[in-house]
């Protein structure tokens, strides 16, 4: 009578009956895992300078204004900064948000339906973000007339 | 009625490794939602500089101030212990010492809470 073989788990010949993850899914949970811990690593840097740059100088909030996004927005550096951020955060939190409906969300329809409206939104926050940060006009002319301010040149 | 039949709750084994995940998901939920608002309140800038100005001004009223220290109390925490997770998860000794680490969390956000809540309050009530 033979002995059944029985391969060691890692030598890649093991019967897929015995497989914990079906091969559709890939590898997707272990590249969102690692993406958390990334991205999570990045965003300390940039909201801890947004909050400090935002609320903390000057005169903080009180002197959040039109003027002020259009002060940061001259520079690239902000405008790279604001779009890294954006992208960043919405995935990140996006993430968090499929972890927590597939953790809590029972029924199959629940959960297809809150993970539907979470990445309608997540596309729409994105997108309409990305748009306003490239398309931003600190001078904008609205029904003919001119928003009036020192940075912008009288014509 | 037997003791057998009371409902064991739901708690997994508590302490700080619970506690501080648990924070970890309401922070980060909390922080999502102010994120999508915040996008779309940053978007008018491509309405009118009036309609920005005209939000913005709410953000700026006392019990709003207030709502921008639970933000940023939020924030901190998630921000800390997030830092912790990444230890726990990729230094070897980061299991070993994740209660100590979590202790490290909550006494760097106390303070750096302390000094932003006193700045945030000035700016807020025009200190």
């Amino acid at each position: 009578m033979a002995t059944p073989t029985i391969e060691s788990p890692r030598s890649g010949r093991v019967s897929p009956g015995y497989s914990r993850s079906s091969a559709s899914r890939g590898n997707f949970e272990m590249i969102a895992w690692l993406f958390m811990r990334l991205s999570g690593a990045l965003l300390v840097v940039l909201i801890f300078v947004h909050l400090y740059v935002n609320l903390v100088t000057g005169d903080g909030i009180s002197a959040i204004d039109f003027g002020f996004v259009a002060g940061k927005w001259a520079d690239p550096l902000w405008q790279i900064w604001d779009l890294t951020m954006l992208w960043l955060a919405m995935l990140h939190g996006t993430n968090g948000i499929r972890v927590i409906i597939n953790d809590y969300a029972e029924k199959n329809s629940t959960r297809m339906w809150l993970k539907g409206v979470l990445y309608t939104s997540t596309v729409v926050i994105v997108v309409l973000g990305t748009l306003v940060i490239f398309t931003f006009d600190p001078c904008p002319v609205i029904d003919g007339v001119a928003h009036v301010a020192d940075y912008c040149s009288a014509t | 009625m037997s003791k057998t039949l009371v409902p064991a709750g739901t708690l997994y084994r508590g302490r700080e490794g619970q506690w501080s995940w648990v924070a970890h998901r309401i922070t980060g939920v909390v922080i999502f939602f102010f994120l999508l608002v915040h996008v779309l309140d940053t978007s008018l800038v491509r309405v009118s500089p009036e309609a920005y100005d005209a939000v913005i001004a709410s953000y700026k009223n006392p019990i709003m101030g207030l709502g921008e220290l639970g933000l940023v109390a939020a924030i901190v925490f998630h921000a800390f212990n997030g830092i912790r997770v990444i230890l726990v998860d990729f230094w070897k000794k980061g299991p070993r010492y994740h209660r100590q680490m979590l202790w490290s969390v909550v006494g760097l956000w106390a303070v750096v809470m302390i000094a932003f809540s006193i700045r945030h309050l000035m700016h807020v009530f025009g200190g």
